[in-house]
């Protein structure tokens, strides 16, 4: 068995094992289907041309990635945007994860990966990274052969002299590229003349994840490791009164208990051990002042927040309300929605060693600068001293971005236990403790002219603010505008507008569930717009078109769409189509649902259709494929789940009750790209907003019932 | 003690015959491919093979499996070669991949018994939980490893 043994090893502690038919792990040193980096103070072997790549004798070129790599594609998309600048060989370019405790002066950017941000924040950084060093290379060839710079050309990793035909390497010239200073500008390609972005790509790390080989966090293993279970307090806000430790003494395996303020750890020889030692041990919990929360309250709340004065004024044009009182016909409708768990299917978990001031830790990370900061606040150390390795990730969806309660915890654990612990959190934990997507609702009133049309659009939401909570300084007058997303500003064209907001806080934890708060507002404005156009006696489609025909890169998706659906023309008989169109992330998104319902309220879903226009693509597969697992999360949220609250409690646990949609229940999925270019759209959340209210306007053409609230379950819907 | 027979290899294996097969795997054995993602039999990323049928592992005592044979995502082939792993890599099924390889588990043992499965086959055999939600590429990579077999 090869062992993790230093922070100085493991900078590029990669996530591969070798865990072949018997015997330990091997941890060695490159990113998936990257092995074999040399390894060298302060990254890889070779010439740093500049932070971003190291070009290898052997024309290796090694691309550092500052963002998480969690089934979306940013390890091989990122390296795309550098490798088309770069003019290198793509067959030889690896990815390595750039350290966050390198980027504490920020020289790799953010490294959060969430708000589908990946390519969009960091696409010019590495473009010009790429371009940078190409003409670092250039000119190093020029001074070495004594010619002009525009006598020489750069492609796949060859320059060539093109009077003469002379050829060298980057291998060979990159030592010297690296002594000299980077060009003050440089050009960037025009999008048209892109050889490598906007092609598919295989991604880096399929070929592993086949074989079962990629290190996730739940996988890490350290020569004389322990492993812990966790029981937080059930009751948000409670405290942990007291245990009693003598009960769990003897346990086979048994370490120690680790008491934490809201929680306490059993330490023990193996997982299983540390979770039936836990299981065992008598717990008393000082349960606080939520101990007698429920649903009912909170919806209380909420139903105040939409009738209170105290709501602030997110957006208006026109006067809303004049327009209201003037109109032919009112309609009105107040929609909500739960509080959702990520479940990722790999449960919370990291570990960590503290040791000599030094902390080290291996997390399935989306932002390895926020594990850095609170491992080093856990540990009371100088954020210098501590070392992050990002695993492999089995799933993140917003859970281990922002807030690092697993991170926290291990480092509290393995200090506590003076060797390398790993944590890992039940999924019954990992159910109860999530950062759930916060409960909202939103009443609106629409006023419509003589011919149908709304000439009035007013909507009032109220809810949990995210921001409130994690990011208050994030908050200006009083707004939360991730609350308002996709609900305020929004390209539909009303001659009067008017919304506000009131927030109204639970104490339940909230946090950034894929897509936020779009997934919510979409719901709300695509449903009642739905119920706006069969008011005013128009088709949902034609009605939308109506409202965006300023708009022409809106229309394209919206008609893409329809097109695709076939939208107007007749169905088979039982199905019915609902259309919805959502904005997010910078990307311009249309879905359409296609089912039918049986008269026991069984839903088959027949195909889902989203068209989206993301501006630039960079690997057109990984966005179908994102659309595709943004549009599974969508519907398993709209069919099936909610999480809700008891005695200051989740009362949902795992799969059995919070169950996720599956196999047999899969419609076929059509991703439309109609890639317009000219801008940067997000991909990663972008397919799940359109999907709920595309599916309840398509039950309410298939039923006449009006679904106002999720998840479909609660009103007595079912899939096969 | 428990006498395994893991990847056609037997080996003694010095846990409590309670701990169920999943753990053993994972944290005794080091065979991490096995993945734990509910611990209830709901999820099914712990999915290896007992004499060839897919079982979940995770709620599986040890001490019930010995002289069994069990085959593991380590077992399933020694370099990627087995259909099944080759239909995902050429579909590329895996998202994040944590799922994966118990659907891959599952798929094998459906292919052993329905070497062409149709979809409604394929609908009752694979219940295992995708959170990125590759299932339409489940399918088709299903298909393709028959094709392929």
């Amino acid at each position: 068995m090869t062992h993790i043994s230093s922070p100085a090893f493991s900078r590029r502690f990669f996530l591969v094992s070798s865990a072949a038919a018997g015997g330990g792990l091997m941890l060695g040193l490159a990113l998936p289907g990257l092995a074999g980096a040399a390894e060298g103070e302060g990254g890889a072997a070779g010439a740093k041309v500049n932070n971003w790549i190291i070009i290898q004798p052997d024309n290796t070129i090694i691309i550092r990635i500052a963002r998480s790599e969690m089934g979306q594609g940013s390890f091989t998309a990122l390296p795309m945007l550098v490798c088309e600048e770069l003019e290198c060989d793509w067959s030889k370019v690896k990815g390595e994860y750039a350290s966050a405790t390198e980027n504490l002066d920020n020289s790799f950017g953010s490294m959060a990966t969430g708000g589908s941000r990946a390519i969009r924040e960091s696409q010019e950084m590495l473009r010009k990274a790429g371009a940078s060093a190409r003409e670092m290379l250039l000119a190093a060839a020029a001074q070495k052969w004594g010619v002009p710079r525009s006598e020489l050309k750069a492609e796949n990793s060859v320059i060539t002299h093109i009077p003469t035909g002379r050829t060298m390497t980057y291998g060979e010239i990159a030592e010297a590229a690296a002594k000299l200073p980077p060009p003050a500008e440089v050009t960037l390609k025009d999008p048209k003349d892109w050889k490598l972005v906007g092609k598919a790509q295989p991604r880096f790390d399929i070929a592993d994840k086949v074989m079962g080989r990629p290190v996730y966090g739940i996988d890490v293993r350290i020569p004389g490791m322990l492993y812990a279970a966790l029981a937080q307090c059930p009751v948000f806000g409670g405290t942990l009164a007291s245990y009693d430790e003598a009960k769990i003494a003897t346990m086979p395996g048994f370490r120690q208990v680790v008491p934490m303020g809201d929680a306490v750890a059993v330490v023990a020889d193996s997982f299983w051990q540390a979770h039936q030692a836990l299981a065992t041990l008598p717990i008393v919990w000082n349960e606080g002042a939520n101990a007698k929360l429920d649903d009912d309250a909170i919806w209380a709340m909420l139903r105040e927040g939409l009738a209170a004065n105290d709501a602030l004024v997110a957006e208006k044009s026109g006067d809303a309300k004049a327009a209201l009182a003037g109109a032919a016909k009112v309609v009105e409708a107040e929609y909500r929605a739960p509080f959702l768990a990520h479940a990722t299917m790999e449960p919370m978990n990291c570990t960590a060693q503290v040791a000599g001031g030094k902390v080290e830790v291996w997390a399935p990370s989306q932002n390895a600068e926020a594990t850095l900061a609170v491992a080093a606040k856990a540990a009371g150390v100088d954020r210098k001293q501590v070392e992050v390795h990002i695993t492999m990730l089995g799933g993140g969806f917003g859970r281990r971005g922002a807030v690092q309660d697993f991170v926290r915890q291990a480092v509290v654990i393995a200090k506590a236990a003076g060797k390398p612990v790993k944590l890992l959190w039940s999924r019954e934990e990992d159910m109860r403790h999530d950062f759930y997507r916060p409960v909202s609702m939103a009443k609106f009133s629409a006023g419509l002219d003589a011919a149908g049309m709304p000439v009035s659009w007013m909507a009032r939401v109220t809810g949990q603010s995210i921001l409130a909570a994690l990011r208050p300084e994030a908050i200006k007058n009083g707004l939360d505008r991730n609350f308002l997303e996709g609900i305020a500003e929004i390209p539909y064209e009303f001659p009067n507008f008017f919304v506000d907001y009131a927030m109204r806080n639970t104490p339940v934890p909230v946090g950034f569930w894929r897509s936020v708060n779009n997934s919510q507002n979409a719901f709300y404005k695509e449903s009642f717009l739905d119920e706006v156009a069969h008011a005013g006696g128009r088709d949902p489609y034609e009605l939308r078109r109506a409202l965006l025909k300023n708009h022409p890169k809106q229309l394209a998706v919206l008609d893409a769409a329809a097109k695709q659906a076939g939208w107007g023309t007749p169905l088979p008989q039982g199905v019915f189509r609902g259309i919805a169109y959502h904005d997010s992330y910078g990307s311009l998104v249309c879905g359409v649902a296609e089912l039918s319902v049986s008269d026991k309220g069984v839903i088959k879903l027949h195909r889902i259709v989203c068209a989206l226009d993301s501006g630039y693509v960079v690997n057109p597969d990984t966005v179908v494929t994102q659309v595709e697992g943004a549009i599974v999360y969508g519907l398993t949220a709209a069919l099936y789940d909610k999480i809700t609250i008891r005695n200051g409690r989740v009362e949902q646990s795992n799969f059995d009750d919070y169950p996720m949609l599956r196999l047999k229940a899969m419609p076929k999925i059509d991703v439309v790209q109609v890639p317009s270019g000219g801008f940067w759209g997000g991909v990663g959340e972008v397919g799940l907003p359109p999907v709920a209210p595309a599916i309840c306007n398509a039950l309410f053409a298939a039923t006449g019932k009006r679904i106002r609230s999720l998840p479909l379950s609660d009103h007595g819907f079912t899939t096969a | 003690m428990v006498r395994l027979n893991i990847n056609g290899r037997e080996q003694e294996v010095d846990v409590d015959s309670e701990t169920p097969l999943l753990w053993v795997l994972r944290d005794t054995l080091g065979l991490t491919g096995t993945k734990y993602g509910c611990g209830i039999a709901q999820c099914g990323a712990c999915t290896v093979h007992l004499e060839g049928n897919a079982v979940r592992s995770c709620m599986l005592a040890a001490g019930a499996v010995e002289g069994k044979k069990i085959v593991t995502i380590e077992g399933l082939s020694p370099d990627g070669s087995h259909p099944v792993q080759r239909a995902w890599l050429e579909a590329e099924v895996p998202q994040c991949g944590y799922c994966q390889i118990g659907m891959m588990m599952a798929a094998a043992a459906l292919l052993r018994g329905r070497p062409k499965p149709s979809d409604a086959e394929i609908d009752e055999a694979i219940t295992n939980i995708c959170r990125c939600g590759t299932y339409i590429r489940i399918r088709e990579a299903i298909h393709l490893a028959a094709s392929k077999a």
